[in-house]
């Protein structure tokens, strides 16, 4: 079941992402940026958690999810050290993801021709 | 009437097609968190470890070539989920790497990372405090 939900939650999402761009003009960066910022306070108030539980990857692979992975390692950093939490939880929670892209980009960087377009 | 309706259908097609890949997407994503779920690894563990596998397959799609055409395709699709970010960091830092390693490779790679990491890092802090004062 999970997985259906993953499909289903995952895509409703992404039509969202799809929404903003044809009907608003929002370009992709400025919609990823709304997107992480809209899951890290939806999370800091215990909602999304809720949609994770239910869609779990559908929740947790759009890029809310990963506002949502920011929210949830700065309140476990801030009820374990308090306020020092606070500057430390964010980047602590998306220092995997962030180093695995940069460290792969980096060497698909190396190895990959540029196409000509512009990314 | 023609020039009316045809935005409207545009726009439901390119939702279906986000829809579709978005949500496929997703379903990779839960179908290798169960895996690892399977093999005895905690639930953060999995979660995280399906970011990466999702962010190594963009990364190789991206270093190829395809990602962009799965975009053409996808739309938000293929942006949303956490392989558009991927994609984001990698098509740059292959597109720039003519402008060196370090202001091409190195600063390029956060043209659109870079804002989405600032944002986070805010609305984090902003969490934290909520989370430190209220509760």
């Amino acid at each position: 079941m999970t997985l259906l939900w993953a499909f289903i939650v995952g895509g409703i999402i992404c039509v969202v992402g799809q929404l903003l761009i044809d009907l608003t003009k929002l370009t992709p960066a400025r919609i990823l940026v709304i997107f992480v910022v809209a899951g890290c306070l939806l999370s800091g108030i215990g909602w999304y958690q809720r949609l994770v539980d239910f869609a779990g990857a559908g929740a947790l692979v759009p890029l809310p999810g990963f506002g949502h992975i920011l929210a949830e390692g700065t309140k476990k950093a801030v009820s374990e050290r308090g306020l020092l939490g606070v500057i430390t939880g964010g980047f602590t929670a998306m220092a995997g993801g962030v180093t695995v892209a940069v460290v792969f980009g980096y060497l698909a960087a190396l190895v990959s021709k540029p196409s000509g377009e512009t990314p | 009437m023609v020039e009316q309706a045809s935005p409207g259908s545009k726009v439901a097609k390119n939702c279906l097609r986000a829809f579709l890949v978005g949500g496929a997407i997703c379903l990779v994503g839960q179908i290798f968190k169960n895996a690892l779920l399977a093999l005895g690894m905690a639930n953060d563990d999995a979660s995280l470890v399906t970011a990466c596998i999702l962010v190594v397959i963009a990364v190789l799609l991206t270093g190829v070539g395809l990602y962009s055409k799965l975009g053409k395709v996808a739309g938000a699709g293929s942006i949303v989920p956490i392989t558009g970010f991927a994609n984001a960091i990698t098509a740059p830092a292959i597109e720039y790497k003519k402008e060196g390693l370090v202001l091409g490779v190195g600063a390029k790679m956060f043209v659109i990372a870079g804002p989405v990491i600032v944002y986070g890092a805010m609305a984090s802090v902003l969490v934290g405090l909520f989370h430190y004062f209220l509760r």
